[in-house]
């Protein structure tokens, strides 16, 4: 499998570290209650199908990756930087 | 038909005629008392034991292709219950004393041999560790052997013990460990649960599940809407996609993990070698094929087939522990897709709908679980009660921070 890093171009699955859902994106407020938090670390949609996760461009740019791709088929439909995400911080 | 010596002789004298299909293919009913999702070694297991154990005779397992066309048959085989952690230690052990009396029980040959495990130590850390496990192990009742590099020098000539990177130390060796049949081991509890009356509906995959007022009423299936008060979910890798058919969302991310087997070869490893320092470990088959495995892939996956960068490493792991395998040349590999669990560990439970259980998340450990999941599976269908050696496997565990982390290595998805 390989990925397509926005800044390094087409790369090695090797060179990534696979971190998991895009739910990990969506961290709760620290006093939030332990069901926010439950859901946030452990409860996934586990779909099989089209998926979203996050992978860390570990050997080259040191980005990290929002990666769209089927669980099923090992296709890689889009990879986007987590950090131009609409709000993200800067 | 009970199967014996003499029935083997009998048939073989008289042309082989007689034997009959190993179990019925009914057409489902419209209800039944329970209902299990799922015809693989679990489900199987835990048809087989409600019937047993429980007195339960009006069972259906629903099976969407053939009777273990799953995990049960994609695994690498190891039997063993050297386990450390509460939770886990109590229920392989009882796992592994089912194991010893199955094939008496089932009337079938699941080629049971018990030729031991050794978990390789390569550091002074990993020597302290093992020692603290075998400890862990001798008292909760099973047997742990400690073995100094001289014991193993004897029995495992074949390493590469002076090695520069990865020095064999020792080694912890459990001699009730072995290997099973792994196909066999479905089509034993199948026989043995059609013989006590339950159907086992193949082709057959479910589409819903029916729930009222909060309790489980039915299942719809391709073969139509089957009614049941008790509907057991154990579907391994699909765990995800069956639970959300009643709304729920698991603390499972599924992956695959690869498994390999080379051409028949004399025997030269009588037991099962597992690499303390790499994704490794190996037997070899009754047919003479070296059978190894490595570890995930490391990212979620549906495909039940792997990547080449795990192919890789577990090759590198092989040769730096035996080199002599080498030239041995790899007939196929294959991947399986594993329920893992943040911990690591699984989840036998009742969920929050009334009569609908789960059985769940078996990592990449479900084969040696077969017996004691599908036993303490059917006790909690029959009663509404966990049974004691799985009393820990919480579906709300992680929320309540009373995890069952086996590796040390904590509790988050990407960790196992």
């Amino acid at each position: 499998m390989r990925l397509t890093c926005p800044l390094c171009g087409q790369r090695d699955r090797r060179e990534f570290y696979y971190y998991g859902s895009e739910d990990y994106l969506n961290r709760p407020a620290p006093d939030a209650d332990p069901e926010a938090w439950d859901h946030y670390l452990h409860l996934r949609d586990n779909p099989a199908g089209v998926t979203k996760d996050l992978w860390y461009h570990e050997l080259g740019c040191a980005q990290w990756l929002l990666v769209t791709r089927n669980t099923v088929t090992h296709e890689v439909l889009e990879t986007a930087l987590v950090a131009d995400r609409k709000g993200a911080a800067r | 038909m009970r199967y014996s010596g003499l029935q083997v002789l009998k048939e073989g004298l008289f042309g082989n005629k007689g034997w009959t299909p190993a179990w019925r293919n009914p057409d489902p009913k419209p209800a039944y008392d329970a209902i299990i999702i799922g015809g693989g070694g679990h489900g199987l297991s835990t048809a087989y034991y409600l019937a047993r154990n429980h007195g339960l005779r009006n069972i259906a397992v629903l099976e969407k292709g053939y009777l273990g066309s799953g995990n049960v048959g994609r695994n690498t085989t190891i039997v063993r219950a050297n386990y450390f952690m509460p939770g886990n230690s109590e229920f392989y052990s009882h796992s592994l004393k089912l194991w010893e009396k199955l094939e008496g029980e089932l009337n079938y040959n699941v080629m049971h041999s018990q030729r031991g495990q050794v978990v390789l130590f390569h550091s002074d850390g990993q020597r302290d560790l093992a020692a603290r496990r075998g400890n862990a192990i001798v008292n909760q009742g099973d047997d742990a052997e400690f073995m100094s590099r001289e014991d193993l020098r004897e029995e495992f000539p074949y390493l590469d013990y002076e090695q520069t990177r990865f020095p064999i130390y020792g080694g912890l060796m459990q001699r009730r460990a072995g290997t099973a049949r792994h196909d066999a081991v479905a089509w034993g509890y199948a026989r043995a649960a059609d013989r006590l009356g339950v159907d086992l509906i193949q082709n057959c995959e479910v589409t819903g599940i029916d729930v009222e007022a909060g309790r489980v009423v039915g299942v719809q299936t391709t073969r139509g809407a089957i009614k049941a008060a008790k509907v057991g979910i154990v579907v391994a890798g699909r765990s995800s996609q069956v639970a959300a058919m009643a709304g729920l969302k698991l603390p499972i991310e599924s992956h695959v993990m690869q498994a390999f087997v080379t051409e028949g070869l004399k025997p030269v490893i009588d037991s099962v070698i597992s690499f303390g320092m790499g994704h490794f470990y190996i037997s070899q088959s009754d047919k003479g094929g070296l059978v190894f495995g490595g570890d995930l892939d490391f990212y979620a996956s549906y495909a039940a087939r792997g990547n080449l960068p795990m192919l890789e490493h577990v090759m590198e792991a092989g040769m730096t522990l035996m080199p002599m395998i080498g030239r041995a040349k790899i007939l196929r590999s294959w991947g399986g897709i594993m329920d893992m669990t943040p911990d690591g560990s699984p989840i036998i439970d009742k969920t929050h709908i009334d009569g609908l259980f789960l059985d769940a998340g078996w990592n990449y450990g479900g084969f040696k679980a077969v017996p004691a999941s599908g036993w303490c599976m059917a006790h909690l269908m029959a009663t509404g009660q966990s049974h004691d050696v799985a009393a820990r496997f919480r579906l709300d565990r992680f929320r309540l921070g009373q995890i069952i982390d086996e590796e040390g290595a904590g509790s988050q998805h990407n960790l196992h």
